[in-house]
């Protein structure tokens, strides 16, 4: 998976030839070649949380993911941007192996979490999601009350041994996702009748519940308004003190405002990776640039 | 983060009581699984079980001396008076020769090892061929249905034997040097219904069925299709088509039964059409699968995606045009997948052709439209009710031709259905 | 003529209407210059002269052929004077196979009053001639209106939008037959129903607890009164279906969650079929299956068990009625959790919820409602299921509860009462119209019901 294309090679090296040039306008991204495996940036860290090798996936004969490499630090928040099909919401659910569901998928490489293979036949993938929470693209309550929904994750893993504990757990969590005031007088209510932002806090304190380690947001802000979308943005810069966030998004002016670093994904390749103010202010490859200029996206 | 590893610890714990729910759950599903597929596999393997010796008829070969004094004739050249001449006799003579222990008491007991047509079968076929007489001739018969049931199941406790431990004896003996043989069963699938297990067939009930269903294909296929068209097509949205769509779901759930009420009150008793007929009871099963075709086709005409009809209104076509030249051609597999469906639902229905009395006893195969009838699963429930065990064997088989015919049905939809449904 | 010849004789008119519709439109515009001056394509002046001749005369022989014994049969009473009318439908009919017979020969017409005699003769001609008038009427009208319609071919006549037009009422015409159906249904069962509670009371069939329709054949014999109470047959129906749903729910249900959120493709693709295998049986054959193989094997299990059985029994009726309701219920189960979005599922998956976990407590209540509307589609099913109970459960209308007891339904009374040769008039044919008319009433119920929650639950995910 490593060997290259030979036929590509050589344009490949008249890329990196016209890199000391300043870009040509007129040069489509799509004429641009991307070297497998190969990421521009700093893609590696120290004792990281996530510690991602050469990771391929592919659904049947499509390869959705090729070769990436790449670290995700303690307490850090991540984003990963690029165009629509590019893979990055793939290789999301990689960490949390949520692309397990899907029959065809198949996934190689090695991905370590705390030094443990998350794809090791041993590992358990019940414990793994109880350590890396998830919200997803559209808010997806379940439909039960607001208070159940919270308490569903805890009630599953055993984690209180009595109601008043679960009351606090619930009232933590609707707490730090900055729900608590607007619900704290209607838990019975069902879910299903909150607006879009809340139900998606919900989701968030419904993740959070459970103590996790990590959490994983695929476009959580997508389907809502900008008021709703501020507000958890707010909420993702206040929790990462707590935990490791991997943010997917669209949106590039969201990634600027709550990442620390930020990764580009194309085509089922990670293009460059590197501090967020670096990507966005001086990006190194000329795909990163023309996508965050919005030359095509 | 002590919260953290401390939670992650709890979970650990609670692994493998969760895991054990989980499969114990998983398992329920194989369970529910393998109880519906062993029901299905109980059923054919005792129907089948059951009935491929419906398959093999009994049959005695006998060596018949016509002779006339024995047949109680003065003049064997009369032919008058050969068709009224005693034909019992022979079989019976011709059965004793063979079997030396019989003894003139015996009489009755020989004369039910043969069938009780054989005497005619014997009469016609001197009545064919008028040089037989004087001469010796090996015929073969159909044997009696009791030692037909005795020869198939002896010693299965399900059945019971009518003959006398002699007979039994007899029989035995008759098998193995060859007189009594067992073979293909032709009679079931060339002749009618009949009292006698031995000779009653499946045909009539074949081409009752046939014709009945010919019935129901010409008047359920156009009106089902074009009733699917207007509610598709041309119906406003207004509450009156509301209605009839809510109509035509709740009558396909209606119980067929109820339908056979109809039949008798409106066709029968209102419009004064006869009883027992593949017409009216071809009418009856129009109405009750013209709901499933309906339903059927106006999927078959919403998976026609809207651009053909822009691209046919676009150059000018009138709507009529646009459904007949264009919707109506992309949507025939798919309605045509829908009627067999429909169609082997209605082979397969018993219930309302019972009340408008298609169940009556018919020995003759029915040719037209108008004669008396009656229908493959019709025939069945009659077998299966009737007391002599030798038509259980006969049900059985019914059913197993009913299933060919209806599995051939449904390979035929799901055929076309791969073949020529367009996937948009 | 018969019907039927008829039928084939009009329908070579239609086509020759059409030819000559079609040459009449090619001859008119040819000397304006060709097909270009006429307003529709010649074809559809065809059809239009097609429908002309068609229409009209099969609407006649249709009428004709349906009503043709009742015209008969008034005109013959009428005939018979004032002073011998029947009175009652009953008296009707009995005086009417008298007349027949008389007019078949059956019955010599010096044996019965001269009234009589006259009217067979007049049946007799009646008869005879009314075959001749229908084929005359129907094809003067096929001729006729043909013609008429040919006459009136114009070249500035919009064939093409009449033909349509006439094509958009068929269609209506044919939508309409389920409505036609549905009153058909709603008619045939009321007015027996309404003559039948003439003469049994609304509250002994609703309350009565015997169930006994023998009417005597003699007015005056013994016990000539039959009892009416529908309870037993109400009780009995709700058990063998009680049990079949015992038996379909939780395997049916079992098997849809296996097969939707379990089982890979391959395991799918073969159990399904198979599963729709069991559907497409024939109900005769369950029938059969239910009497001579379960019956007797739960008569002697439960023997052995030292319990007694009827050879009968609800159980063995309910069971395969069960085994019959399984691939309803999956598939229409299978239907619903389908139908609860994937987003869920993740949501549920992503907290680190097993499979059985998020099974139980997210999408089982969540596609609840639609369950329950498939459960009451199946309970729909299983009451009006004929021929298993008709063939397995026996014909003692037992109050009881008990499911090794043999009980009998209101299924197996409708067709035990109509079998046969029937008499209009006697409270027992009656009664089974009675009893369809109660069995359509709760299975449409039932099926509104169960439609409704169905399609607000999928509103619901859309």
């Amino acid at each position: 998976m490593n060997t290259m294309n030979p036929g590509i090679s050589a344009e490949a090296d008249a890329r990196h030839k016209s890199d000391a040039v300043i870009p040509v306008a007129e040069e489509k991204p799509e004429d641009t070649v991307i070297e497998e495996g190969k990421t521009v940036g700093k893609a590696f860290a120290d004792n990281p949380k996530y510690k991602l090798r050469h990771v391929d996936v592919s659904y049947g004969d499509d390869r959705a993911i090729k070769n990436i490499s790449l670290d995700i630090g303690r307490n850090e928040v991540i984003s990963f941007i690029g165009p629509s099909g590019c893979g990055k919401s793939t290789f999301l659910r990689c960490l949390n192996r949520m692309n397990d569901s899907i029959e065809s998928c198949r996934i190689t490489g090695q991905l370590l979490l705390d030094d443990e293979d998350i794809y090791a036949s041993k590992k358990d993938v019940v414990e793994l999601r109880a350590r890396v929470g998830m919200v997803f693209q559209k808010p997806n309550p379940f439909p039960k009350s607001i208070y159940d929904n919270v308490a569903y994750g805890p009630k599953i893993h055993g984690l209180a041994n009595r109601k008043a504990e679960l009351d606090d757990i619930v009232e933590n969590s609707l707490r730090k996702a900055g729900l608590w005031n607007e619900v704290k007088d209607r838990l019975d209510a069902n879910a299903t009748g909150m607006s879009g932002g809340q139900q998606q806090r919900l989701c968030i304190a419904r993740a959070i519940a459970v103590s996790p380690e990590v959490i994983l947001m695929d476009e959580p802000c997508s389907a809502l308004d900008p008021i709703a979308t501020a507000r958890i943005e707010e909420l993702i810069s206040e929790m990462s003190k707590s935990y490791t966030i991997v943010i997917v998004t669209h949106s590039m002016q969201q990634a600027a405002r709550v990442s620390h670093r930020t990764a580009y994904f194309h085509l089922g390749h990670l293009v460059e990776v590197n501090e967020t103010n670096k990507v966005f202010t001086s990006p190194q490859h000329d795909l990163t640039e023309s996508y965050i200029t919005g030359r095509f996206g | 983060m002590n919260n953290q590893s401390e939670q992650a610890e709890i979970v650990r714990r609670s692994l493998k009581r969760r895991y054990r729910k989980e499969r114990r759950f998983r398992s329920y599903g194989i369970l529910a699984i393998a109880l519906a597929l062993g029901a299905l596999i109980i059923l054919f393997a005792d129907i089948i079980g059951k009935g491929h010796t419906g398959f093999l008829k009994t049959t005695i070969t006998l060596d018949v001396e016509m002779d006339s004094e024995r047949m109680y004739l003065e003049d064997p050249t009369n032919p008058d008076e050969v068709r009224m001449a005693d034909f019992v006799e022979p079989l019976i003579v011709s059965l004793a020769k063979i079997l030396p222990d019989a003894t003139e008491d015996d009489r009755d007991a020989l004369r039910g090892l043969v069938n009780a047509y054989s005497a005619n079968q014997l009469r016609n076929e001197l009545t064919a061929n008028p040089d037989w007489m004087g001469t010796t001739q090996t015929i073969t018969f159909l044997a009696n249905s009791n030692v037909d049931v005795y020869v198939k199941h002896k010693g299965d406790d399900a059945y019971s034997i009518k003959l006398s431990e002699q007979q039994q004896a007899w029989v035995d003996e008759l098998q193995e040097r060859g007189v009594i043989e067992t073979r293909f069963n032709d009679v079931f699938f060339t002749s009618g219904d009949s009292r006698d297990p031995a000779r009653a067939g499946v045909l009539g009930a074949i081409v009752g069925s046939l014709l009945t269903m010919f019935v129901t294909l010409v008047l359920s296929f156009p009106i089902g299709v074009a009733g699917a068209i207007y509610l598709e097509e041309f119906a406003p949205k207004n509450r009156f088509t509301d209605f009839i769509e809510v109509n035509i779901n709740n009558l396909a759930a209606v119980p067929s039964i109820i339908f056979g009420l109809l039949g008798l009150a409106v066709f029968i008793n209102l419009f004064g059409m006869p009883r027992s007929v593949p017409f009216v009871g071809g009418l009856v099963l129009t109405l009750m699968t013209l709901p499933t075709i309906i339903i059927s086709s106006r999927a078959a005409i919403q998976s026609v995606p809207p651009s053909i009809r822009e691209a046919a209104e676009g150059i000018g076509a009138s709507k009529m045009q646009v459904v007949l030249h264009h919707v109506l051609p992309l949507a025939m597999p798919g309605m045509l997948t829908g009627s067999i469906i429909g169609m082997a639902q209605a082979l397969g229905e018993t219930a309302p052709l019972l009340l408008i009395g298609m169940v009556a006893f018919i020995v003759e195969v029915p040719e037209g439209f108008f004669d008396a009838a009656t229908v493959l699963p019709v025939q069945v429930f009659l077998w299966a009710g009737s007391p002599e065990s030798g038509f259980i064997e006969r049900a059985s088989a019914a059913i197993m031709v009913l299933l060919t015919f209806l599995m051939s049905m449904n390979a035929l939809a799901i055929w076309l259905r791969k073949r020529l449904e367009r996937r948009w | 003529m018969q019907p039927v010849t008829l039928f084939f004789i009009t329908l070579a008119l239609i086509g020759v209407a059409y030819a000559l519709g079609y040459f009449r439109s090619r001859a008119l515009a040819a000397p304006m210059g060709g097909i270009r001056h006429l307003k529709s394509l010649p074809g559809y002046y065809g059809v239009r002269a097609a429908m002309w001749c068609g229409i009209p005369a099969l609407i006649v022989l249709v009428l004709w052929a349906s009503f043709e014994d009742q015209i008969i049969q008034l005109l013959v009473l009428g005939s018979l004077g004032p002073e011998m009318v029947p009175k009652s439908i009953g008296e009707a009919s009995l005086l009417m196979s008298k007349i027949s017979n008389v007019a078949s020969g059956a019955l010599s017409p010096d044996s019965v009053k001269e009234p009589i005699a006259n009217a067979a003769e007049l049946l007799k001609t009646l008869r005879e001639n009314s075959e001749t008038y229908m084929t005359l009427l129907v094809l003067s009208v096929a001729v006729l209106a043909g013609f008429v319609g040919w006459y009136r071919i114009q070249p500035r006549l919009n064939a093409r939008e009449q033909v349509e037009s006439t094509l958009q009422w068929i269609f209506f015409a044919c939508a309409g037959v389920a409505i036609l159906t549905t009153v058909g249904i709603i008619f045939s069962v009321i007015f027996e129903t309404i003559r039948f509670f003439g003469m049994v009371s609304f509250t002994e069939f609703f309350f009565g607890t015997s169930w006994s329709p023998q009417v005597a054949l003699r007015a005056d014999q013994v016990g000539s009164e039959g009892a009416f109470g529908m309870i037993p047959l109400f009780t009995g129906t709700l058990l063998i279906s009680a049990i079949a749903l015992l038996v379909a729910v939780p395997v049916g249900l079992f098997s849809a969650i296996y097969l939707s959120e379990y089982a890979n493709k391959h395991v799918r693709s073969v159990v399904k079929p198979l599963m729709e295998l069991l559907a497409g049986v024939p109900t005769v054959v369950y029938g059969f299956f239910a009497a001579l193989t379960v019956a007797p094997f739960i008569a002697d299990f439960a023997q052995t068990l030292g319990l007694n059985a009827s050879s009968q029994s609800a159980l063995a009726a309910g069971l395969v009625m069960g085994i019959m309701i399984i691939p309803f219920v999956s598939s229409l189960s299978d239907d619903v959790i389908n139908a609860v979005p994937q987003t869920m599922r993740d949501g549920s998956l992503a907290l680190g919820a097993t499979q059985s976990e998020t099974m139980k407590q997210v999408i089982f209540p969540a596609a609840l409602p639609g369950i329950m509307g498939g459960i009451l589609l199946a309970a729909s099913r299983a009451i009006g299921e004929t021929m298993i109970v008709v063939m397995a459960a026996g014909l003692a209308a037992n109050l009881t509860a008990n499911p090794l007891e043999t009980v009998t339904t209101v299924t197996v009374q409708i067709v035990t009462l109509l079998i046969g040769d029937q008499e209009f008039d006697s409270p027992k044919t009656l009664a089974a119209f009675a009893l369809g008319a109660m069995l359509f009433i709760v299975t449409l119920l039932l099926n509104v019901l169960a439609l409704k929650i169905v399609r607000k639950y999928r509103e619901q995910y859309e």
